[in-house]
């Protein structure tokens, strides 16, 4: 196949960027979309420039560290398919294909292809999990949680932290993240007893980090690679506001008179 | 060196208990005094960091990777195996230490084995408290399914992605840790040399990866918990990123390297398609439950799939291995794989695949069934091969996917380094010279949430340790060795690249260290190394700076020590003159072609002492002492 490739490249975060065009020939469509930026590399790398750097490591779809926004869609045109597990009989021969960065204030460019996604763990430490120390469990069978139950907290927790959600959504909003890793907690029997204080803290960072307000244009599902549903972000509105209405209350006695 | 195992005394089934109440405690208003610098955050190194915090250590933890999330562990698919006996089915602590140490080909130390299957137990426990997805049934109780060299189910799953779903438990208990300020992490930073002061590990030098800094890090002991090195085959089902630096630097200090041959070949991966292939990708052992193992009876047979009729189709795994078929372990469905393509009779484009077929499974249970047991892994086949799964029979063929060796340690988890631990598959411990699956997520927990927490404890309250600090000279010699070396990887501006170099070195040993070796194959590989070890260190090519990302110059560190590791790697195989396990020498084999050991000369676990670059490594062993298991010729037919 031959293909045409206009690519980000950009040095670092304070240097700026612009698009570069590549073309290929002698692409195979059996060939991974990551295979194809190999080869390309590889040229690049021998004749000593600079290969494109590309944020890549189980190319099974499952780590979630490639991210490449192409033709102005997260991870590409095929649904519930990772940049990695794209492969070159998607597209047409012949044809041109731009491939961006993630684009989020939240999510800085590092280097050409590859954005800094650390906000997304520092919105997991405070609150995507279960307080429980090792050593302080009961035998796992003790608390029986139904099929249904766990099949739901397992779909919620297929979330592979990518960011594609943010990249496709016109606000740069995490809310589908977010709201993921809460409905997975929220579903289990361990999660309940953090849930509410769980999804205000979990929503605060959100915020402060500088992902932007959920305004329902739902692009995120569809670009979820795992096919993460917008349905977790109603039900993380309403325990946020159920938090936020027991922190209200809590304030209001702690400061009414003795 | 010294390979003291320090194995405590007493029955088998007490050694954990006896050795818990005689190891020294650190009080828990000390714990604090103490900083432990933790390597690596897969399921091993994440689940101790978190562990040594809660207990109250002042952890340092440090990967490579942009998140903890996404080590290498995410990708694991099948299950976890424990000793639960939910299924009333005749499990038990025993037969799991028992399946373990006869998987491994009785090349592991008993007393390890004994204490994994014991803490499995807890392992499950602990996952469904941190709020892990396992499978359920109906009735609202862990699901559980079988996986090859058992005859009982003891494996807890979450659809195809277990080691995600396990991952994300020790990644949220750690995440809880970094939130609390316990543990201090250190992403994007990749570790190129251990420090020992006064014999003692001390710290480590790394490099971070986003400003090329070169920094040094203190502590009063180190925890390797840096995975496997299938990669140096080049291609292999790990991430593109897994690597042997850590423990190879580490080796290269004086840790000594066991068994650096026994490497797992994965009878069930997609078949290359090109010389594009960048990675080979796994179709789970839990397939094996339900899809049946077959290539045609005859040689060349260029039929399509379902134009062969039954009758002349050989299920070889059932033919040759009734009691256990298609879940035979490992090893031996690997081999099998290999014999009926070197036969002529291997299907697809290349010859170099045999079917896995689900048809059976989809009548007797129905299609939706198969999609709820596996269907992430049939998506993922069809993404990459362009074929429906449920349609016509997948075609799988074997790809390095696990290394048993690794650094030794002993019972405590302690290289011979005193002070280096090494945990998860990055230390030669539990699985022998084969590991069966399901056994290395239970491994990498079992490490760092239950044994390391204990045995790190008696080593600090045991050894007086002085207080150093960065500013130690030793840290600036290995400091200034770090970046010489770096500066001669970029200066060199010859004609290759990294990656070229390690293709090459891959297909020698794929082709001569792979899943049969000899004499010869092995000396051919033992000259050819060498050479590919000069000309990188002359015509390698690295481009761009060293003072911001260059995923170049990481790549050609890592392949550097691949081509010094690799050399290890064949000699271990070439003096090894047996069969066992993953380790097939062809001069020895039973005359129906299966893994002949010899105990006699070979029941040891070899442990190599690095004498310098390019020259031959002193070899130590570890006699292995088996009173429990009997040691039988392995049969599963
Ligand atoms: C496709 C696949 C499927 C599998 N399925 C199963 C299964 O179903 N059941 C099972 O039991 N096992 C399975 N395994 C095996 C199992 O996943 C691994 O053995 C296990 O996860 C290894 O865990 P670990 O913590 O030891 O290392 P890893 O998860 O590999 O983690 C290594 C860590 O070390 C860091 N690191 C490495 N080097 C450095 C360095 N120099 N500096 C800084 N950081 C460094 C990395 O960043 C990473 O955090 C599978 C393996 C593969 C490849
Ligand atoms: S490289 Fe891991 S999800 Fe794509």
């Amino acid at each position: 196949m031959n293909i045409t490739l206009h690519v980000w490249r950009q040095k670092s975060a304070r240097e700026p960027g612009k698009l570069v065009t590549y073309k290929r020939g002698d692409v195979s469509p059996d060939m991974s979309f990551l295979e194809m930026i190999d080869v390309l590399n590889e040229e690049l790398a021998a004749k000593g420039e600079e290969p494109i750097a590309f944020a890549h490591d189980c190319r099974e779809g499952i780590c979630g560290s490639c991210s490449m926004m192409i033709d102005g869609m997260p991870h590409g045109p095929q649904d519930l398919t990772t940049t990695c597990q794209l492969h070159m009989r998607t597209f047409k021969d012949g044809a041109e294909i731009t491939v961006e960065p993630w684009r989020a204030a939240a999510f800085p460019v590092v280097k050409d292809l590859i954005v800094d996604r650390e906000a997304f763990d520092r919105i997991i430490q405070q609150g995507g999990f279960v307080s429980v120390n090792t050593g302080n469990a009961q035998d796992a069978n003790a608390i029986p949680i139904s099929k249904e139950a766990a099949d739901k907290a397992f779909e919620a927790a297929a979330c592979i932290g990518c960011g594609a959600c943010v990249a496709a959504c016109p606000n740069a909003s995490a809310m589908l993240f977010v709201s993921a890793k809460v409905a997975q907690m929220a579903e289990l029997p361990q999660g309940q007893p953090e849930r509410y204080r769980r999804a205000k803290k979990m929503v605060d960072q959100h915020d402060a980090e500088g992902f932007g307000a959920c305004r329902n244009h739902y692009e995120c599902e569809a670009a979820c690679p795992k096919g993460i549903s917008v349905r977790y972000i109603a039900q993380l509105n309403r325990d946020y506001l159920k938090a936020s209405v027991a922190v209200a209350e809590h304030a209001g006695r702690s400061s009414g008179p003795g | 060196m010294k390979l003291d195992a320090k194995i405590p005394s007493g029955p088998i089934a007490e050694k954990w208990d006896r050795h818990r109440f005689e190891v020294k405690l650190v009080n828990p208003a000390n714990k604090r005094k103490f900083s432990v610098i933790v390597v690596g955050t897969g399921l091993a190194g994440a689940s101790a960091a978190a562990t040594l915090a809660e207990l109250g250590y002042k952890v340092d933890a440090f990967c490579f990777h942009d998140s903890p999330r996404r080590a290498h562990s995410i990708a694991a698919q099948g299950g976890i195996n424990a000793a639960k006996n939910y299924q009333n089915d005749g499990d038990s602590v025993y037969r799991l230490f028992y399946d373990t140490v006869k998987g491994g080909d009785f090349r592991a130390r008993e007393a390890n084995v004994h204490r994994l299957a014991e803490v499995s137990r807890n392992i499950i426990d602990q996952c469904v408290a941190q709020g892990v997805p396992f499978a359920r049934e109906y009735g609202g109780y862990l699901a559980n399914r079988s996986f090859g060299g058992a005859q009982v189910s003891r494996t807890f799953y979450a659809a195809g992605q277990t080691g995600q779903q396990l991952l994300l438990g020790a990644y949220g208990a750690l995440s809880r840790q970094i939130g609390s300020g316990n543990v201090k992490m250190h992403t994007y930073t990749e570790m190129l040399d251990v420090v020992v002061i006064d014999g003692k590990a001390r710290g480590i030098v790394t490099r971070n990866l986003r400003s090329g800094a070169i920094e040094s890090w203190a502590a009063d002991a180190v925890l390797l918990c840096t995975g496997g090195y299938s990669n140096v085959f080049y291609l292999s089902t790990n991430a593109k990123g897994s690597n042997v630096t850590a423990t190879w630097r580490a080796h290269k200090r004086g840790a000594g390297f066991a068994n650096p041959c026994y490497t797992q070949i994965h009878p069930t991966c997609i078949p290359q398609s090109g010389d594009h292939q960048s990675k080979l990708t796994l179709m789970s052992e839990s397939l094996r439950n339900d899809g049946r193992v077959w290539v045609p009876k005859q040689k060349g047979d260029k039929r399509a799939s379902q134009d062969i009729p039954e009758s002349e189709r050989d299920y070889y795994l059932e033919r040759k291995y009734p009691s256990f078929g298609n879940l035979s372990p490992r090893d031996i469905a690997s081999r099998a794989a290999k014999e009926v393509c070197d036969e002529g009779r291997g299907v697809g484009p290349t010859g170099l695949g045999v079917y896995l077929d689900f048809a059976d499974a989809i009548k007797r249970v129905g299609e939706s069934t198969v999609a709820e047991r596996y269907g992430n892994l049939f998506d993922m086949y069809e993404r990459i091969t362009g074929e429906n799964p449920y349609k016509q029979p997948m075609r799988i063929f074997p790809a390095p996917h696990y290394t048993m060796g690794g650094l030794w340690v002993d019972y405590n988890l302690m290289s011979t380094i005193p002070g280096l631990h090494v945990l998860g598959e990055a230390n030669f411990s539990d699985h022998g010279a084969n590991r069966l699956g399901a056994s290395a997520l239970m491994q990498g927990l079992a490490d760092g949430y239950f044994v390391i927490p204990i045995t790190l404890g008696h080593y600090l309250a045991s050894n007086p340790l002085e207080k150093v600090d960065t500013s130690h000279e030793s840290f600036k010699a290995v400091e200034n060795e770090v970046r010489e070396k770096t500066k001669k990887l970029m200066s060199m501006k010859g004609k290759r690249t990294p990656d070229s170099f390690h293709r090459e070195l891959g297909r020698i040993m794929w082709d001569n260290c792979g899943m049969a070796r000899s004499t010869e194959s092995l000396k051919k590989a033992l000259q050819r190394i060498p050479a590919l070890r000069a000309e990188f260190w002359e015509n390698l090519n690295v481009p761009g700076a060293d003072g911001d990302t260059n995923q170049v110059l990481e790549n050609a560190g890592r392949v550097a020590d691949f081509l010094e590791f690799a050399e290890l790697m064949c000699m271990d195989a070439l003096t090894r003159e047996e069969s066992c396990g993953g380790h097939f020498r062809v001069e020895h084999q039973t005359p129906d072609g299966e893994a002949k050991r010899n105990d006699e000369d070979f029941c040891h676990s070899s442990v190599w002492e690095h004498q310098g670059v390019g020259k031959p490594a002193t070899l130590h062993k570890e006699a292995l002492v088996f009173e429990n298991v009997k040691l039988t010729q392995r049969s599963y037919k």
